[in-house]
């Protein structure tokens, strides 16, 4: 696979990037490494020469030396494969930026990269710091969108990527943009996630196996994600979070952006609400990404409505007004203590409700 | 009363007949965890260079004794032999701790030396710490002591008047108070007969002097999770932010579990009187105890060389509060493990092992996150990293152990001044039922939380129920201790209820209200 899919030149880019990982930090740590792709539309001498101009020559003499059967031997040690700007697997999506990367490497299904159009992939992003209600709509995004055959494409870090992938994996296609080599799990606790994601998705990157993550890299592969897909959407995001970025990418390149509204008192929701103040398309559920993508009502994500006892109907509507325990559900709906612990127990196992490990009840995307 | 103790002086010639060597013995106790070990005090006063040794393991306290027996006799006007004065305490391999043995050691010496005749004294036991002027003063388990005064055949026990009612517990030996050392002639030579003392009143009523459930106002679920828990004998952790009334609620829950039978109540002051604080009576019926999350796990579950009971120790027959459950030291939580499933602790040490009673109820309080607030909270400041290894401590403490889960929220200005709640008699009536519907399908003294997986598959459930058990487990890949867990808390909700067979809505109140396994 490799042979036919990537030249050597673009490889060594990637081994080039790593080499250089520590030099890049230096230079674009400025702005929390805002400038790195900037950065990457250089051409390896030039990036060199700005980054490491005093070991420049050492460097671009020791990738020159790498040789082609040594990276192709490499990458199946770990387990990867790699495509390149030049081969046919190459996404086309990713062709339309300046700072496209040379090559992808990949571990998991390459048939998810094969072809892949932008309106067929939504990227979704969102703070690692996410609340239980973002970490919902996260998951359930996924899982619809999956379902609706989509590519749900995220980038594996805590909170709102993790529930975005969790859902999609579930339910269909997923692929994890990742800031390191694409065989190292990072975040180490996403461990089991992301062996998941390597078995039923894919996993890509533009750094070498083993790469190790720096924060640069990071604001780097959001500039893949928010090419690969035709549409991001953010799902919670403080004002000056990484998240903006990739929503700052996205729409340079054009694509469309999406956010899901929140409350305006939770700093969580303010970064989607100012970007729903100045035009994003308003995101409440997979539908919604469907029609602002594809044209109101080109597929439809079928419902059936809730229809459900006054008792299970009363404690849902204060589950959904903001009360999360037994005690406030029973004190708003003057349910005895006995039957709204009833309610709430028949509304979690008809998946309406879900439970914290804390008690504590939220309301699931279900039906609706 | 010196003047009186002058005139028993004894007379020069029994004096010379002690001169060669003269043994006497006495019968004394050592608290040994909650029961007391019988130990025989042997004085030898023997011709040879003035010396007073005390041999046979005894710790600081009673070797001590000396110092206090000496200035003891003298100043109750005996004389202090100056001689060679050995006291064994049998049998020489246990180890003696406390100052309990003054008092047998003082009249012991007094026998020996001639200066008191006392045919009958291997027949009482002498069991009381002595102050320097002679008065006595009070010891740990007296109650212990004279049960097994009872126990060894002793016709009487001796102790100090402070002691006397606890004491007078035990049925069947006669309890002498004595004020002070110089009272014993007088009372040997029966001059004297010292009033026996009133035994005190054994508490059966567990709200006695408790705080009543009414205090807890609003909080239906909370009211009704605390109900499900004493009906059934099962443990509680409650989750919710500081000041919501977390612990209010652990301080009523004794208030509305049964009576105590007279025999539970017993073993609960024996407890307290080898504690030493039986000393102004009993408190309450149930005991309450809410150590603090900085306690080992030694003071949790008892230990040291004597073993001395812990806080499971105190709290049994009684709810044993851990408020701050995820604060508390790993080791002590773990240790507590194995003491909640058998109802006793052991301990072993290079001793022998000691087992202590400690049947109790555990009841858990925990905030929702490091900072209290809970994740729904928009103020709440912790970061979702700190959040999950703080839920991860929460689910992994005792999580085997603890059959409830309620989330407790803050109640609201029209809950507080909203009237009192359901009195804690009324409850306690509920719960008194629904114990003799469990008592009588598993025998005496037993409850649904602790039964075994085969009373568990027992349980008669309607065919709703078992298709909502059956639908769970096969969503949620349940453990078949969560589904037995499940069955318990469903049966005892039924037994509340006074229906036969687990229901629909039973079994989802239960399901409702079992601690989540995971996540």
């Amino acid at each position: 696979m490799a042979e036919k899919t990537v030249c050597v030149e673009c490889l060594r880019r990637s081994w080039l990037l790593a080499a250089l990982a520590p030099y890049i930090e230096r230079v674009a740590t400025g702005e929390v490494g805002r400038r790195s792709p900037e950065l990457l539309r250089l051409s390896n001498e030039e990036l060199v020469e700005v980054v490491a101009p005093k070991v420049a020559k050492q460097v671009l003499a020791r990738i020159e030396a790498l040789a082609e059967e040594r990276l192709v031997e490499e990458l199946l040690l770990a387990g990867c494969w790699a495509c390149c700007r030049h081969g046919d697997l190459y996404p086309a999506s990713l062709r339309d930026a300046a700072d496209a990367p040379w090559a992808l490497i990949g571990r998991g299904d390459p048939s998810l990269l094969d072809g892949i159009e932008p309106f067929e992939a939504v990227t979704i992003v969102g703070a690692r710091r996410a609340t239980s209600y973002g970490r919902e709509v996260a998951r359930e995004l996924g899982r619809g969108l999956a379902s609706a055959g989509m590519v749900v494409v995220s980038g594996l870090a805590f909170g709102i990527d993790a529930c975005a992938h969790r859902g999609a994996i579930d339910a269909g296609r997923t692929i994890a943009v990742l800031g390191c080599g694409p065989d190292v799990p990072y975040p180490a606790s996403h461990r089991s996630l992301w062996r998941r994601i390597c078995e039923q998705g894919l996993v890509i990157s533009e750094l070498p196996p083993g790469a190790t993550p720096w924060r640069w890299t990071f604001p780097a592969r959001n500039r893949i994600m928010a090419a690969l897909a035709g549409m991001t959407v953010v799902v919670e995001a403080a004002t000056r979070s990484g998240s903006l970025i990739t929503m700052d990418l996205a729409a340079d390149l054009g694509r469309d952006l999406g956010a899901v509204p929140g409350p305006v008192t939770s700093r969580a929701s303010a970064g989607p609400n100012s970007l729903l103040a100045s035009g994003a398309h308003v995101i409440r559920d997979a539908q919604d990404v469907l029609d602002a993508m594809l044209g109101p009502g080109r597929k439809r994500i079928e419902h059936r409505g809730p229809d459900l006892e006054p008792d299970l109907q009363a404690a849902l509507a204060a589950v959904e007004a903001g009360e999360s325990t037994c005690d406030g559900v029973a004190t708003a709906t003057g349910l005895s203590g006995a039957a709204a612990a009833t309610a709430l127990s028949r509304l979690e196992l008809l998946g309406y409700l879900t439970c914290s490990s804390v008690g504590t009840y939220s309301r699931t995307l279900q039906n609706g | 009363m010196g003047q009186k103790i002058c005139d028993l002086r004894v007379t020069g010639a029994t004096w010379l007949r002690s001169v060669a060597s003269v043994l006497a013995t006495a019968r004394t106790f050592t608290l040994d965890g909650i029961s007391a070990r019988p130990v025989r005090v042997e004085v030898d006063v023997h011709r040879g260079l003035p010396n007073f040794t005390i041999v046979g393991l005894p710790d600081a306290a009673v070797r001590e004794a000396r110092e206090r027996v000496r200035a003891a006799l003298v100043n109750c006007g005996f004389e202090f032999p100056l001689r060679r004065i050995v006291v064994n305490l049998a049998p020489a391999s246990l180890r003696k701790a406390g100052p309990g043995m003054d008092l047998a050691i003082a009249a012991g010496l007094l026998s020996a030396s001639g200066q008191l005749e006392w045919e009958g004294l291997a027949r009482v036991a002498l069991a009381g710490e002595l102050a320097l002027d002679g008065s006595t003063r009070a010891v740990q388990g007296a109650l212990a002591m004279a049960e097994a005064a009872r126990e060894g055949g002793a016709e009487a026990i001796v102790l100090p008047a402070e002691n006397g009612p606890e004491a007078a517990l035990a049925e069947g030996v006669d309890v002498i108070p004595i004020e002070g050392l110089g009272q014993l002639p007088s009372f040997v030579a029966g001059e004297w007969e010292p009033l026996r003392p009133q035994s005190l009143p054994l508490q059966l009523d567990p709200s006695a002097g408790a705080p009543d459930l009414a205090d807890l106002r609003g909080q239906p679920h909370l009211r009704h999770a605390l109900e499900v828990a004493a009906a059934g004998g099962h443990s509680v952790l409650m989750v919710g932010p500081p000041g919501a009334g977390k612990s209010l609620a652990a301080s009523r829950l004794p208030s509305i579990l049964p009576p105590l039978a007279p025999v539970e109540a017993l073993e609960v002051a024996r407890i307290a009187s080898a504690c030493g604080r039986l000393g102004s009576g009993l408190s309450g019926g149930r005991p309450f105890r809410a150590p603090h999350h900085t306690i080992s796990a030694a003071g949790l579950i008892g230990g040291g060389t004597p073993p001395r009971p812990g806080e499971a120790t105190l709290a049994h027959r009684g709810v044993l509060f851990l408020d701050e459950l995820c604060e508390f030291r790993r080791d002590a939580l773990e240790a507590l493990r194995a003491p909640l499933e058998a109802g006793e602790v052991a301990i072993a040490r290079a001793g022998g092992q000691r087992t202590l009673p400690c049947r109790f109820m555990l009841i858990a309080a925990a905030n929702p996150c490091p900072c209290g607030r809970g994740e729904a909270d928009l103020d709440c400041s912790c970061a979702p990293y700190d959040v999950q290894r703080y839920q991860g401590k929460l689910s992994g403490a005792l999580a085997d152990r603890i059959d409830i889960l309620a989330a407790v929220r803050q109640p609201s200005a029209a809950e507080i001044g909203g009237p009192p709640g359901e009195p804690s008699a009324a409850v306690r009536e509920r719960v008194r039922a629904a114990r003799e519907r469990q008592e009588l399908r598993l025998g005496p003294g037993r409850c649904n939380a602790e039964m075994t997986p085969g009373e568990v598959r027992a349980c008669t459930l309607s065919s709703d129920a078992a298709a909502l058990l059956a639908d769970l487990y096969a969503r949620q890949r349940l453990s078949g201790r969560a589904h037995d867990r499940a069955l318990r808390l469903a049966q005892t909700i039924a037994d509340l209820e006074g229906v036969e067979k687990i229901g629909e809505e039973q079994m989802a109140q239960a399901l409702q209200m079992r601690r989540r396994d995971h996540g």
